[in-house]
């Protein structure tokens, strides 16, 4: 039989009492609320049914970077190794350079977790056509895109000062990956879809970022310690 | 952002902040009240104004101060892309777009962190504080207009040249101001402003190399002789710091030495592109006071 186990995460459970925790904040956090309410229906996720959990505080944050880091790394790998059709000189620098970025990050991430890092995770590119430039261009965007909102949805988590200067040097470079693939597609490089209405980029919590990236990933990854 | 992990962040501080919001009578009131849909826009404002309440005036100092650094970093960014759009001749027409978007952003950040610090309690420092000389010829008795940029409104190439300088340069700022705001709401919003400061930098280092012949990639790619990637070696400080941008080492792990796609070690250079560098505060106002802003 299943083992439902109902995992601690920070939902808003339905007990009188929590509600009258949080409903203090009321109007002015409905729409979040919601949001958090909706979001929180698949966080029931059992830990064993063979995703794998980046764990918990800053080294699950860590971890969660490094899985992120290993599917843009082995995308790019990819799209460099088997270029598309037509791609200029010029673009194939950029994408090595980016490639180059994003091993980079995913090795740090490596050599700074050591025994506590997940596995290698296998991706699962079958939805991007790599002969295509709209395709190969239009996955990179998501997931430049993706890391950034990914970046700055964890940050505020972050309880260690040194992996907080850490992420911020990362979050950065991704943010210029984005912009420079943006610009190779013809499309503004702060779209409506990624700056918000107050100029800010946007962020995500790790269940949306995964939600996604799971769409890419043979193995799948969760973060059932956060939202 | 999370609004329950905010609640949460501010309990850890004050166990009474839900009552400080709602007394637990009048919340069993509210439930009846719930459904009002917030615009995403206002809902910053909105919290703002709920934490003013709950606060009034007594929110973190430090925290306003972050944001008023930032505001002052706004204020020039701002003024002078708003400058250049307005100087007739400059920006040529099939720019004008592309330029439109990095000020319209800037604009909006002025106008949210002004928004934000109110919210928190705290005074926005007046834009009338400052003036600013973005030729960089500014002194202690003011501007001079006839800096080392002296044709920054005359010439595109002037003008793009130090726009790319700004934006790499607010990158750093925020960026080195993210260990002041470890663990707060607050923190969200400056990574989120960061972030497209990133992508402004990235887009200027495009436009001037794909139209203008520049050979600037997206990123800042410094060698071991020289952090400033850019050719012009007036802005030398700029990519300079206790952590330049030519630094591999991270978080006690040198990044050269691990593998690449290619082989068992990392290029210098890639090891210091993939990785941007915090400038401090200090820093930050040593390179741009009293050159580009002197304050009133």
């Amino acid at each position: 039989m299943k083992n439902e186990t109902l995992t601690k995460t920070d939902n808003v459970n339905m007990a009188r009492r929590s509600f009258l925790r949080y409903a203090g904040v009321g109007v002015a956090g409905m729409g979040l609320l919601a949001t958090a309410a909706s979001c929180h229906k698949d966080h029931d996720v059992n830990p064993n049914s063979g995703f794998t959990d980046v764990g918990t505080g800053d080294i699950g944050i860590l971890n969660y970077a490094y899985a992120l880091e290993q599917l843009e790394a082995a995308f790019y790998i990819q799209v460099v190794a088997t270029p598309y059709s037509g791609i200029t000189s010029t673009e194939l620098n950029y994408l090595t350079e980016i490639r180059d970025h994003e091993v980079a990050h995913r090795e740090f991430f490596k050599a700074a977790l050591g025994t506590k890092a997940i596995k290698a995770l296998t991706p699962d590119f079958g939805a991007i056509n790599f002969n295509s430039r709209a395709s190969v261009l239009g996955a990179a965007k998501a997931f430049e895109d993706l890391g950034v909102t990914a970046y700055d949805g964890v940050g505020y988590l972050i309880q260690t000062p040194a992996y907080l200067s850490i992420a911020g040097a990362i979050v950065s470079v991704e943010a210029r990956h984005a912009s420079l693939i943006a610009n190779l597609l013809g499309v503004s490089f702060v779209d409506s879809t990624q700056v918000d209405a107050n100029g800010l980029n946007i962020s995500n919590k790790p269940s949306v970022v995964l939600k996604t990236a799971n769409t890419y990933l043979k193995t799948k990854v969760s973060a059932v310690n956060f939202s | 952002m999370n609004l329950l992990d905010i609640v949460e962040q501010i309990e850890k501080v004050d166990p009474e902040f839900q009552d400080r919001v709602s007394p637990r009578r009048a919340a069993i009131k509210n439930i009846t009240s719930f459904g009002s849909k917030i615009a995403v826009a206002a809902l910053p404002f909105a919290l703002g104004t709920l934490l003013k309440k709950a606060y009034a005036d007594t929110a973190p100092t430090a925290v306003t101060d972050v944001l008023n650094f930032a505001l002052t970093l706004e204020y020039l960014e701002s003024q002078f892309y708003d400058t250049g759009i307005k100087t007739s001749g400059l920006v040529p027409a099939a720019d004008t777009a592309y330029i439109q978007s990095i000020r319209n952003d800037e604009d909006l950040h002025v106008t949210f962190l002004q928004g934000a610090i109110t919210s928190l309690g705290g005074t926005p420092v007046p834009i009338t504080n400052f003036t600013f000389d973005f030729t960089a010829g500014g002194t202690a008795a003011g501007p001079t207009n006839n800096g080392p940029f002296k044709t920054v409104f005359s010439d595109y190439q002037t003008f793009l040249a130090v726009a790319e300088t700004f934006e790499d340069t607010g990158v750093r700022a925020y960026k080195g101001q993210a260990p002041n705001l470890l663990g707060n709401a607050v923190l969200t919003y400056a990574l989120d402003i960061h972030a497209v400061e990133a992508r402004h930098a990235s887009a200027v280092r495009y436009l001037r190399t794909t139209k203008y012949g520049a050979s600037v990639m997206p990123w800042i790619n410094s060698t071991s002789a020289n952090s400033n990637d850019t050719g012009i070696s007036l802005v030398d400080g700029n990519y300079a710091g206790a952590t330049p941008e030519n630094t591999t080492m991270q978080g006690g792990v040198d990044i050269t030495k691990l593998p690449s796609a290619t082989g068992s070690s990392t290029s210098f250079t890639t090891a210091a592109a993939a990785f941007d560098e915090p400038l401090t505060k200090d820093e930050i106002l040593a390179l741009l006071i009293p050159a580009f802003i002197q304050s009133a």
